[in-house]
């Protein structure tokens, strides 16, 4: 059993707070992907689990004991860098039995483990090569290996893949999704790449300036995120925030975004925003997806409007089209046979079905 | 000439290009120059001390032609060879050039991955302290080195002065500041995140510098030997003034001290024992060249 718990976690550099109290509890073979902006003390975190930082303050317990002051090697951890950190005058199957030889582990033991991780990897005829003959994707297998041979209570991934060119990214992504589904370790990823964050963890960890923002599934966060922080930061294209006030239209609500133009509220949310009519600050919003092309519909949620279009960037499988709304810049997908010039007015339609109303003053979604 | 046609270009008149492979065969052609300039500046020395060593002494103060073998003889290498004395010394300067190697890199390389890697209170400041040591004179510390010998006989009885092993203790005074320092930059171009695998994968501080960081290092290891070899071997003010006795002396002080009697100089055996003495370093060079010059260009590429 390897869960990792953190209670309190705090990092203080000088007088600086990096890290300002994390809680957080990750499940035995859960994949756990800590992803935020730089700077937001991710990699502290990980850093600290990992026992290369002291922490400041809190606890940190692995497998449930508490591991504050014990030593990196003493944690039954394996940490894969960001630049890989291959031993560069050691061969692969030096390099990914170094640990295990330190650990006077019997030869046939080692020679057997670090069989089996080559062939998790496909790096089995790599073995008698030294790391500078090997590509950027190889070398980071071989990382990978290193770590898994150790059959670590806890993985550690630190941004393992942002050195590698954006097709490699993709395709190791896919290959440590495998390599966990195969050795069930319980891991901790670091990244700052939201989609990597959303395609690999059982659930995301959100952090913004030392604090964890929100914790869920990718699903979760997605769909319903708890700040604007967390709303803006996952979805690319990142979510519209217009600003915008609710008032009372005979006995419903209505979200007015200009003198122009206003929406009304879908029934089901009237009970929710009620209490927020007339208050200043408010932001409404809506993911790119949400604001498409209009077409024959008779649900009460979508609202058709005309906008002059700006900006048109053909994507292939989709078009993004941009326009203005009281000074704020709003993004839609629209269907690429749909047409959407630039300098053109179009109608759009917007799926309030899946809007989010957000108080700016505290950050909240409500 | 190059320059003239850039001014001329920058003056307004239309820039005429030359190709690629004239402007770098005028570039050889400098370089060369250049070289040999030096080659000759360098290598002349040395030529003159050969060509006097297979020389007589009649030859050499005879007034002929000083760059001429007319009657070449060997006998000034098989006088010298034959001596016992002259072996003595090269025997004294090889026994203290190994003996201060091995004590500067063992001290130097544990100190330079101390101070780069173990951060500890004050570690910059120290570093800058041993390289700030380097910056003293050697010929001022005559006076303190032989008070403390003084000091030394006075309370343990153990006499200091004229034994060749003492130079084993004072040279590292000189080789260890600089030798340091060439590690400590050699240390901090290998990544952190090295050590810290290191450290994850169970090694201790001791199991990571002889592991990993000795084997990575190893350009700058060898640069750093050749130097504190280089400093030892060719060191001349210090076995001077500590080493009296002629068995104790070490090659540089020993040729010049019982080769030159009185107002006589035996040039020819003086010549000779100088391009003997200076074979060790260059043999040493001609091996570890290609490292050496990795070595020293290390930071230029990795920050």
């Amino acid at each position: 059993m390897a869960q990792v718990t953190l209670r309190k976690v705090i990092k203080k550099y000088d007088e600086v707070l990096a890290v300002r109290g994390v809680d957080l509890d990750i499940a035995d073979k859960e994949f756990i992907v800590l992803v935020g902006p730089s700077g937001c003390g991710k990699s502290t975190t990980l850093r600290m689990i990992a026992g290369l930082e002291e922490i400041s303050g809190g606890d940190i317990a692995i497998g449930g004991d508490v591991v504050n002051d014990v030593p990196p090697k003493d944690r039954d951890i394996a940490m894969v860098f960001q630049n890989y950190a291959l031993y560069p005058h050691m061969n692969v199957y030096e390099n990914m039995s170094f640990g295990l030889k330190l650990k006077r582990t019997p030869r046939q033991e080692i020679e057997r483990r670090v069989k089996q991780a080559a062939q998790i990897l496909d790096i089995t005829e790599l073995l008698d090569r030294k790391p500078k003959q090997l590509s950027g994707g190889q070398r980071q297998r071989v990382a990978m290996g290193r770590a898994i041979v150790r059959d670590p209570k806890v993985f550690l991934f630190d941004e393992p893949l942002s050195n590698l060119d954006a097709k490699l990214r993709v395709q190791m992504r896919t290959e440590i999704k495998k390599v966990h589904q195969k050795v069930r370790t319980t891991t901790v990823y670091v990244t700052h790449d939201q989609v990597e964050a959303m395609t690999l963890a059982d659930r995301v960890v959100v952090m913004n300036a030392g604090l964890i923002e929100q914790v869920g599934s990718p699903h979760d966060l997605y769909h319903s995120p708890n700040t604007k922080f967390v709303a803006g930061f996952i979805g690319s294209p990142a979510m519209n925030f217009i600003p915008c006030q609710v008032e009372q239209a005979a006995g419903a609500l209505r979200l007015r975004l200009n003198d122009k133009l206003a929406m009304p509220v879908p029934a089901s949310r009237t009970n929710r925003y009620s209490s927020v009519v007339g208050k200043p600050n408010l932001v409404l919003g809506l993911r790119p997806e949400h604001i498409m092309e209009t077409r024959p519909h008779t649900e009460s949620d979508q609202h058709d409007f005309e906008v002059p279009i700006e900006v048109v960037e053909p994507m292939g499988m989709e078009t993004l089209v941009y326009f203005t709304i009281n000074g704020t810049e709003v993004c839609g997908r629209i269907n690429p046979n749909a047409g959407g010039v630039a300098g053109q007015p179009m109608k759009l339609r917007a799926d309030l079905s899946n809007m989010h109303l957000i108080d700016d003053t505290t950050g909240k979604v409500l | 000439m190059a320059n003239a046609a850039i001014a001329a270009g920058a003056a307004g008149r239309p820039i005429k290009y030359r190709s690629m492979s004239r402007d770098r065969q005028w570039a050889m052609r400098w370089s060369y120059f250049f070289l040999v300039l030096f080659v000759i500046f360098f290598l002349t020395p040395p030529l003159y001390m050969f060509i006097t060593s297979l020389k007589s002494s009649g030859e050499i103060s005879a007034a002929k032609n000083p760059w001429w073998v007319y009657a070449p003889t060997l006998s000034n290498y098989t006088e010298l060879l034959g001596q016992n004395q002259y072996l003595v010394f090269f025997r004294n300067s090889a026994l203290v050039s190994v003996c201060v190697v091995i004590v500067t890199m063992v001290i130097s390389v544990t100190a330079a991955f101390a101070l780069a890697r173990m951060k500890f209170w004050g570690s910059a400041t120290l570093a800058t302290g041993v390289f700030l040591t380097y910056l003293i004179p050697d010929s001022l510390l005559f006076i303190p080195l032989f008070k403390m010998f003084a000091f030394v006989r006075d309370t343990t009885g153990i006499e200091l002065m004229n034994h060749w092993w003492t130079l084993i203790i004072i040279y590292p005074t000189l080789s260890v500041p600089f030798a340091t320092w060439i590690m400590i930059g050699y240390f901090a171009s290998i990544p952190k995140e090295l050590d810290e695998a290191a450290l994850i994968d169970g090694a201790t501080w001791m199991q990571t510098l002889t592991r990993i960081f000795i084997p990575v290092a190893m350009p700058g290891i060898i640069a750093a030997t050749i130097f504190s070899f280089t400093v030892s071997w060719a060191q001349f003010l210090y076995p001077l003034a500590f080493t009296t006795s002629t068995d104790q002396l070490v090659l540089p002080v020993g040729i010049v001290t019982t080769l030159i009697k009185g107002d006589v100089f035996n040039w020819g055996q003086i010549m000779t024992g100088a391009l003997l003495g200076a074979a060790p370093p260059l043999i040493i060079y001609a091996f570890l060249m290609d490292y050496y010059i990795a070595g020293l260009t290390a930071g230029a590429t990795k920050g």
